[in-house]
Formats: C-alpha cells, structure tokens, sequence
C-alpha cells in the first residue's frame, strides 16, 4: 500500500476512536461538562493534561526548532516542563481546594470583585483564541502534505471531529477523547526517533542515542555535529546565539506562563482530591517528559541526517537530479526550495553565502521519517499523530473559551439566574461558535499567528500567576493590588510585544531591547512588575475582608476538600 | 477547623512552604542554574558524547522535575497524616 493509502486508514481509525469515546462519555450536567464530574483517576487524568498540554507545536514544530538553533532552543525544553513544577508545588492542590470551576472564578473570589473577574476572563479568552488558531493550522498543514487535499478542507473536517466531542462531551468526553490520543501522538513520535536512533548510533534508547558515537565510526553524534556546524558558518549546535540574559527570561516566561496557563490549570479541578491534584501534575510531566526529552534527540539525528543527505557524504553537494524523494515532495509544499546559485547542479547547504537551501523547521519532524528512510506505516502514524496532538490541545481551548462565556461571564456575572440546562446550552453554542471562528484563522492565518504565541505566554506569566500565587501565599493581598497588578502587567507586557513586533519590528533586536530581554522573555519582567505594583498598592488600600482570609486560610490544607461545586 | 488549634495549623503551613522552598531551589539549581547561568563551566565536563552544561539544559532539568514533583507528592502525603488533615 503507498503512504497516502495508509495515512487515511490510520487518521480515519483514530477519528472512529476518538467519536467512539465521545459518545460513551456524553456530559449531562454542567459539572460534567467543566470538570468532567470531578471524578477522572489521577493516571488518567495525567494523560488527559499531557495530551492538552503538547500542541501541534510541541509535536511538529518543537524538534525542528530546536534542529536549527541547538542549545538554544532548550529554552523551550525547560521552560514548557519546569512549569509544571510550579503547577504542582504552588498553585495545583489550592485550586483543587478551593472547588470551584475556573480560573477566573478564583481570582473573581478571592479577590471578591467582578472587574477582577472580568479582567480574567478577558486574559482567558484572549490566550485561548491566540493559541487555538495555530492548531487549526497544524491540522490543515497536515492534512495537505498527508493527504494532498486543501487546507481548508482539512480544517474543516478537524473542525467537525473537534466539535463533535468537545460540544457534545465536555471536559468529560474531552478527558477521556485525550487520554487515546495521548497514546497515539507518544506512539508516533517515539517510534520513528527508535527507529532513528538504531539507524544512527545503534542504540534503541533516542534519549541515550544522541550522546553515543555514530554507528561504525568513533565519533560522537554531537561533536560530529558540532564540526558540521563550524565547517559550514552555523553556530556550535551545543553552544547557542542567544545571550544568557535573554535565555534565562525567555525560560522562565515559559515556565511562568505555563503555570498561568487557563486550560492548563482547570485540568487539576476535574481529579476527586487534593492529594490526586499533586500526583496528577506529576504523572502529567511523567507523560510530557517521554515526549520533551526524546524531542532534543530527534533534532540531532535530523540535523545530521538532513545536512548529509543534502551535502553528501564528502560534503561537496548532492546532485539535485538525483535528490531523495522527500526533497521533491516537500518542494510541492513550498516548505524546502533550491536555487542553484553556483551552477552546478548540486544542492548545497551551509550557513553562509555558499547556501543553496530553503529550509522550513516545521518540516523536521514531519519529514524525519522519509529523510530516514522509514516503511511507510510510519510515516502515516507520525501524520495521525500531528493531527492528534492539534486536536486534542484545540479541544482544551475550546473549553476554556465556551466556559469562560457560560459561566464566568453569564453565570456569575451578567445573568445569575439562568438555570443549569440553560447554562449548559449557552457553553456548546459559545464552543460552536469558538470553533467555526478559529477554523476561519487557521484557513485565512493571519500572518501573526506564530508571532501571538509568545503572547500568550507571556501574558499568561504576567496576569495570573502573580495573582494566584498572591492570592494563595498572602493573605493580606486584597483586590485593588490584585487588579492594579494585573493591568499593570498584562499592559508593560502587551505594549512591550506590540512595539517590537508590528509597530517597529525592524528595531527588534539586543541593541533596543530593555536590559537584552527579547519579546518572548519579557513576560517574566511583566511579572515581576505585577508583582511589586500589586504588593505597593496593597499596603497602602483597605485590608481584605475576614471571610476571604478565612478562604485563604481553608484551601491551605487538603481535609475536607468536597466534588468541584456548583453555585 | 480541621487542625486540633492554630498553632498546629501555622506549624503545618511552615512546614509545607519549606518544603516547598526547598524543591524549588533545587528546581531553578538544575535548570537556571545548570542548564543557562554555569552552563559554559559545565560544557567542560564531559559524560559520554554530552557537554555535561548542555546535558542539563536538554535532558537533565527535566528528569529532575518529575522526580520533584513526585518527591513533594511523598512528603506532602507524609505531612497531612503528621497532622490529620489528609482526607478520606
């Protein structure tokens, strides 16, 4: 069977699974719907966060970044797993405590003001929509190049499998829909890196491979590499371009962010007990791990493999007449292009003026297999996987959008009387309609789609965290320092981004940034400054309120935690 | 109140933010530290084919978190039990 055959075969399979669960775990009530009943075992659940959590970016884009920039990009390494030991340590069980559904109804209670709340949900929505639109896009890039059909067609029926189960299941047919493709996306990456691995340094383990000696030779991967770089005018892959300032703000905006992140947080309210909010967190970097930590590996085999198929062994060019076949297909995409500069025919790539190549990074892991020689079955698997890493992280959003609309915004805040079926209805028509919005962006992508991504987070890092964490440790922290922190930081942050990225780009660079911190890092001084505003501001406004100290006080400790509650 | 007075529940607050300091130190040591700050002096070392700096930065820092968490997960369980408030 030829690859396309098999790649429908095998995205189709996971499709029937996925609307399979879905329609064994329809929600019934509104509890069902946001946190899955608040009944999902903590492995379970692990899984289900891990799956949310690896994006079409972690999945497709990740290993190819990391390719072509080397220790670089180990910002993303840290900074997307050391959030979740923050999750764990400070933030997780005293949400869980706390019971109630979102993040905005924490920082709505705590800080016992609805203009918080509605900062909250403002910030929810925004880093939802920013972040969705780029899986919608992942799915389309997939589908085209695997099934050569239109992008949009293939957003559209990513779209209709997504509608499917998240409007109709919830968080609990989300949970239980992510826990399958969970398996299916690890499955597709770790296979291929295996099978790499092997081919390159016979090792089986791609963890232990990419530090091991090239197979037959008695030279290290890495310092092959290493060599390769400094021969053809790129960085040393091991050392990096980046200063050390920018990498060290860069990893903790991400690491920041991703503690803030809404979609992430809500997936400890759906575990029955504190004590599985902490363990849930573990088991979901356990998962996250397996993927992260064979990503590095992946960039190096492919790294290799790509400058030596393109240069040839003696490093002199390879023919383009007698290019690999993923040469040719990926060119049809637009992703890899050739411009015999010199004249000779031959392909060459380097990092200076003898380069010859275009080539696009989201294509390292797609195309890995192929430039690898793999049998074909794999090459569909790591096609379903795409696809299910998008999926399954778009459902989350989704989430979050149609909850922060139902109840955060009409619920709690503009009509507190609707009734629970009502409730219910008004989160499928805001999640239909987040749906049909974000296939739109990832049919017409605005061009600033990967410029936002670091948007989120660092917005994330600089509005909630600092308030949730304010709101947990202190409890003298009282609304007007809480608001006034978050505007403060969510405004330096945003205005910070949108200067150096659309209104004066060509000035985005070490020399005009403040103190060498680049845009994707400057979410961690938008903290900080959240911090010291919400903390002045704080001492000098009335004191917070006996029944939130005592609020504060009763999330501290795990007895007595009940089922996430209604109102 | 679940704790038997206040100061128990103090003590047990305490307890639980050293805990929590603790960890985190570890936490920035392995990754801020390891793998961006000393990175260069570590690259020196070798383990194998790894420049031990670039090691952390990739791989190390995030083997470390997850023994972390489930560390903390350990201790915390040994602390509600210390002080009954660990729930049914």
């Amino acid at each position: 069977m030829d690859v396309q055959t098999l790649t429908i075969i095998m995205v189709g399979a996971s499709f029937a699974l996925y609307i399979a669960i879905a329609i064994w775990a329809r929600a019934g009530s509104t509890k069902e719907f946001y946190v899955a009943g608040g009944g999902v075992h903590p492995v379970a659940n692990g899984m289900a966060t891990a799956a949310d959590w690896m994006s079409a970016a972690s999945f497709i884009s990740m290993a190819g970044i990391i390719s072509f920039i080397g220790y670089d990009g180990s910002v993303y390494l840290m900074g997307w797993t050391g959030g979740y030991v923050l999750l764990a340590l400070c933030l997780a069980p005293y949400l869980r405590k706390f019971g109630k559904f979102t993040v905005p109804d924490f920082i709505g209670d705590r800080y016992y003001s609805q203009v918080a709340r509605r900062v909250a949900v403002l910030c929810a929505i925004f880093v939802s929509f920013t972040y969705i639109a780029g899986q919608m896009r992942g799915v389309g890039v997939v589908f085209s190049r695997f099934l050569e059909v239109e992008v949009a067609t293939g957003v559209i029926l990513g779209g209709i499998v997504v509608f499917f189960y998240a409007v109709l299941g919830g968080m609990k047919g989300i949970t239980y829909t992510q826990v399958a493709q969970y398996c299916v996306l690890i499955f597709a990456y770790t296979v291929p890196a295996i099978f790499i691995s092997m081919l390159m340094t016979g090792n089986p383990i791609p963890q232990l491979g990419f530090g091991d000696k090239e197979a037959g030779t008695d030279v290290f991967i890495l310092d092959k590499l290493d060599g390769l770089s400094r021969e053809l005018g790129f960085t040393e892959y091991t050392s990096g371009n980046k200063s050390t300032i920018d990498v060290f703000f860069i990893t903790a905006a991400l690491m920041v962010g991703t503690a803030g992140l809404p979609h992430v947080i809500v997936r400890f309210f759906t575990v029955p007990k504190v004590r599985d909010a902490r363990k849930s967190a573990g088991w979901a970097l356990l998962f996250i791990a397996f993927l992260y930590t064979t990503a590095p590996a992946v960039a190096t085999f492919a790294r290799v493999n790509m400058v030596n198929t393109i240069n040839g062994p003696e490093a002199h060019g390879t023919e383009y007449a007698k290019a690999p076949s993923w040469i040719k297909n990926w060119e049809k995409t637009g992703l890899i292009s050739w411009e015999d500069k010199n004249g000779d025919g031959k392909m060459f790539y380097s990092g200076d003026e003898r380069n010859e190549m275009k080539v696009d990074r989201d294509i390292i892991v797609l195309a890995n297999p192929e430039i690898a020689d793999l049998p074909a079955w794999v090459i569909a698997l790591v096609a379903a996987g795409g696809i299910a890493a998008a999926l399954s992280t778009s459902a989350g959003l989704l989430l979050v959008i149609s909850t922060s609309i139902s109840h955060d915004l009409l619920k709690r805040d503009l009509a507190p009387d609707i009734s629970d079926k009502k409730e219910l209805m008004f989160a499928r028509i805001a999640a239909a309609t987040a749906i049909v919005f974000s296939g739109l962006l990832g049919i017409y992508p605005p061009g600033f789609v990967a410029q936002v991504v670091a948007f989120a987070f660092g917005l994330a890092a600089a509005s909630f965290f600092p308030a949730i964490i304010l709101g947990i440790f202190t409890k003298s922290m009282n609304k007007e320092g809480a608001i006034a922190g978050m505007v403060t930081g969510v405004l330096f942050t945003t205005a910070y981004i949108v200067y150096f990225k659309f209104i004066d780009p060509s000035a985005n660079n070490a020399e005009h940034w403040w103190f060498g911190v680049s845009p994707e890092g400057i979410g961690t001084l938008g903290m900080m400054l959240n911090f010291v505003v919400s903390i002045v501001v704080s001492r000098m406004t009335p004191s917070t309120p006996v029944e939130v100290q005592d609020l504060v006080e009763s999330i501290r400790f795990p007895k007595g935690s009940g089922a996430a509650q209604d109102h | 109140m679940a704790f038997e007075s206040g100061d128990k529940a103090k003590a047990y607050w305490s307890e639980n933010v050293r805990l929590m300091l603790i960890l985190l130190s570890v936490w920035f040591v392995v990754s801020f530290g390891c793998g961006i700050l000393f990175v260069d002096e570590l690259n020196s070392i070798r383990m194998g084919g790894f420049k031990l700096g670039f090691w952390f930065a990739q791989q190390g820092s995030i083997y470390v978190f997850v023994c972390l968490i489930f560390i903390y997960v350990w201790l915390m369980n040994k602390l509600d039990a210390k002080y009954g408030v660990r729930e049914e």
